[in-house]
């Protein structure tokens, strides 16, 4: 029973990833009709972009006068952190050790930025061309972008922490009367599925309750008699993928300390979320969601040992398993619409 | 179809086309007259480093290829000389390789079987390299020591500490100076046992492929040879990411060892997603909780951060070694000199043993007077050489594979910059490390007859 839970608690955590990234993708093809292969490498820049601020926060000089001999006996100057010596050694220890949480902060307007030039400078040259054309674009773009990345921070990945506050792990079984150690999980990721709860609902009472979302959703409906009506549907159209880059940008700050980012790790988290979408549904963002939580689970559940001695290998496999299940019996996915990808 | 295009002129030029295609191949494999695989006929003579240079291994590869420059600067009499004034061996005199000037070329191996046999094929065949070194990977040391084989060049590994790359796969071409997985685990079981005793159970979570299989497989016999139980070994993906679902059930399996046979990024997630379940500040069976590394990257490792502190690993090299465990790793101190004023960090394992391979075969060579592959096999076997970081090292003759101390490291707790993440907590001595060419875990291969190709 306490091995089931965890894994259940495991899979939210897993399908919040997964979730985000795919509601995300959901909103650029629902909008704009795009088949967005770049989008993991918005989840990776969003992760770089809490590597690049704790960077910032470690910029420092050389002191003064040298502090004993580096490896090679010659003598050995401390590193002086400028955000120290600006704002007092407390402060300054404060804000390096919150430095992923800050990082929200930073990445939005980054995030927001690189996601209006990547559709008014590259992608909406792609908006009447065929799907095959835009994967290719957007899978080169992604190419590119995590080529970038590596040229800047090397392949290595790169030790975000998070707060010393969120270390460790909390102990749900002693809440739930198991024994201790029964069901343990970490602070962060906690965090994690709570921070993509907020976000996913913020993005659905964006698009719910306000004007601007409703127009969006008309829009994602019938583009063509919003346009009619005399709404420039283009323009927020292009606010939406900016959105959606952001969504995918906090997603990846926050996965930053669960593990080290480095420059592929949008390509790991690519191909599963476009099993999400496919799964949910292409153009639903409730499937989309519904969807990640789902094959986030099974795929926890699928690494249980006792699961793996009845179905050795099938941790490497369910999801694919589920996405060809769920295919040839609801070929529009679990929440698909009727008419999308099918012109 | 219709050949009424046929002319005699159309005729002799599609003639002396595909005969000069079906000639290539013969060209290509170069100076079939000298009876060996690309025999240096100038004053020069070509290396190919086959090293990472994209992909998830390439900071490693890089280091490679550092030390591969700084060891071709060094034969060529450039540079301080670096190691060649530690080597036991005098046959190298700063002069290139036998009076010719080294020169190399460079592959990415994408650590990837196929790309790495295409560029080494690449390297052998177009540059006429003479020897091939290199790579961060078993799965690509083995398929290149394969071509190398076929093709008549030497092959010196670089990165590879699966059993089977001097195992089952060896070949009478290839020569591994890198320690194995055999030699980790015979080199940590009596630490561990020091360290936590001799009544432990152990979870182990293994990459699924041929370096953590013989990893999981000589760690298990040597843990459980001391007294320690295994409870469970899982065998991971080696493409996964996230092993939190791996780590979650391990706190309640009853044990109280988690042992990663996982290597670079693998390595990296395990170990943070491990320390964030907060295994190490848990007790179980009464004891504290406690995760080994058989096999450290200190280049990886950096990527781990504060979260390798504490956990015991082993390693080829470490560049303090000949600092804190004194004259008989001498050797090191010069390369870390040359490399760190070169460069301006010290040196990984990686590049140690990329160095003190192509020193070796470029000794290899002079003391053969013969840059024919069997010759320089023939100098290689059964040879004792002192002096290149390791201490007193033997190539044996049986299986190619270098027998040596082997260094016992553990994370620091406190560590003063990203180059200087390990302590040393003990050297191994090579007898303990050392086992019998037929031990079963390395049976199945034979290394057959030195090929000098052409």
């Amino acid at each position: 029973m306490d091995a089931i839970l965890l894994q259940l608690l495991n899979g939210l955590d897993k399908g919040s990833a997964y979730a985000l990234i795919a509601l995300g993708l959901t909103l650029i093809f629902g909008t704009l009709g795009v088949v967005n292969f770049a989008h993991g490498a918005l989840f990776m820049i969003g992760a770089f972009c809490a590597v690049t601020l704790s960077k910032i926060f470690t910029l420092s000089h050389k002191a003064a006068e040298p502090s004993g001999t580096d490896f090679l006996g010659n003598p050995k100057f401390e590193d002086v952190l400028y955000i120290k010596e600006w704002f007092g050694d407390a402060a300054g220890a404060w804000l390096l050790d919150w430095s992923v949480p800050l990082s929200i902060l930073f990445a939005i307007p980054i995030m927001l930025a690189i996601g209006f030039i990547m559709e008014r400078g590259l992608i909406k040259h792609f908006y009447k061309r065929p799907h095959a054309d835009q994967i290719l674009v957007t899978f080169g773009l992604a190419i590119v972008l995590q080529e970038v990345i590596k040229y800047f921070y090397g392949a290595n990945p790169i030790p975000t922490a998070a707060p010393e506050a969120f270390r460790g792990s909390f102990d749900f079984g002693v809440l739930l009367g198991f024994d201790p150690n029964a069901i343990i999980y970490p602070y962060w990721r906690l965090i994690y599925f709570a921070f993509s709860a907020l976000i996913i609902g913020g993005v659905f009472a964006f698009l719910q309750f306000t004007t601007f979302g409703m127009v969006v959703r008309a829009g994602m409906a019938d583009r063509e008699t919003v346009g009619l009506l005399g709404i420039n549907i283009d323009k927020r159209f292009t606010i939406m993928f900016g959105i959606a880059a952001a969504v995918a940008g906090l997603a990846g700050v926050m996965y930053a300390p669960i593990n080290s980012p480095n420059y592929h790790m949008g390509m790991d988290f690519l191909v599963l979320s476009f099993v999400v979408v496919v799964v949910g549904g292409m153009g639903s963002l409730p499937g989309a969601v519904l969807a990640g939580f789902l094959l986030g689970i099974l795929e926890s559940f699928a690494s249980m040992n006792e699961v793996k001695d009845i179905l050795p290998g099938i941790d490497q496999i369910i999801i694919y398993v589920v996405a060809i299940i769920i295919l040839l019996t609801r070929p529009r996915g679990l929440m698909g619409r009727k008419g999308v990808m099918e012109e | 179809m219709s050949f009424s295009n046929l002319t005699r002129r159309g005729v002799i030029k599609t003639g002396a086309v595909a005969g000069a295609g079906l000639a290539l191949p013969t060209y290509l494999s170069a100076a079939a007259h000298s009876g060996f695989t690309n025999a240096p006929t100038g004053d020069t003579v070509t290396l190919g480093f086959n090293v990472p240079q994209s992909g998830p291994y390439a900071d490693e590869g890089a280091d490679e290829l550092r030390a591969f420059e700084l060891a071709v600067e060094h034969l060529n009499g450039q540079g301080d000389g670096g190691m060649l004034s530690t080597f036991s061996s005098k046959a190298l005199e700063g002069n290139g390789i036998m009076g010719k000037k080294v020169q190399f070329v460079t592959g990415d191996t994408q650590t990837k079987s196929d790309a790495a046999r295409a560029s080494a094929q690449s390297m052998i065949q177009k540059d006429g390299a003479i020897m091939i070194s290199g790579g961060s990977s078993s799965g690509v040391a083995v398929a290149v020591q394969g071509l190398c084989q076929e093709a008549g060049v030497i092959f010196m590994a670089g990165l590879t500490h699966s059993n089977d790359t001097t195992g089952k796969d060896k070949k009478a071409n290839g020569f591994r100076h890198f320690f194995n997985a055999y030699m980790s685990a015979a080199a940590l079981a009596p630490v561990l046992k020091n360290l936590y005793g001799d009544d432990r159970k152990v979870y182990s979570l293994t990459a699924d492929y041929t370096w953590g299989w013989t990893q999981q497989e000589s760690i298990q016999a040597a843990t459980e040879a001391m007294g320690w139980e295994t409870i469970n070994d899982v065998r991971t993906p080696l493409a996964a990411t996230d092993f939190s679902s791996y780590i979650a059930p391990v706190l309640n399996s009853g044990a109280d060892v988690l042992v990663l046979n996982h290597y670079g990024g693998n390595m990296v997630n395990s170990l943070t997603n491990a320390v964030q379940f907060g295994l190490r500040d848990k007790q179980v069976n009464g004891k504290n909780f406690e995760i080994v590394v058989p096999l450290y990257s200190e280049l990886m490792a950096r990527g781990a951060g504060k979260n390798i502190a504490g956990i015991v690993g082993s390693q080829n090299w470490d560049w303090k070694l000949e600092n804190e465990k004194g004259d008989r790793y001498k050797g090191t101190n010069a390369f870390v000199k040359s490399f760190g004023e070169k460069y301006g960090f010290p040196p990984s394992q990686a590049a140690q043993t990329c160095y003190a391979q192509t020193l070796l075969y470029a000794d290899a060579v002079a003391r053969a007077q013969s840059f024919n592959p069997c010759a320089v096999v023939e100098a290689l076997e059964g040879y004792e050489f002192d002096g290149l970081g390791n201490g007193p090292t033997l190539y044996r003759a049986g299986d190619h594979q270098c027998f040596k101390d082997v260094v016992v490291v553990r994370g620091k707790e406190n560590p003063e910059n990203e180059f200087d993440l390990v302590e040393i907590v003990e050297v191994t001595p090579a007898e303990q490390v050392t086992y019998p060419v037929d031990h079963p875990m390395f049976a199945g291969g034979e290394l057959g007859d030195c090929n000098p190709g052409a």
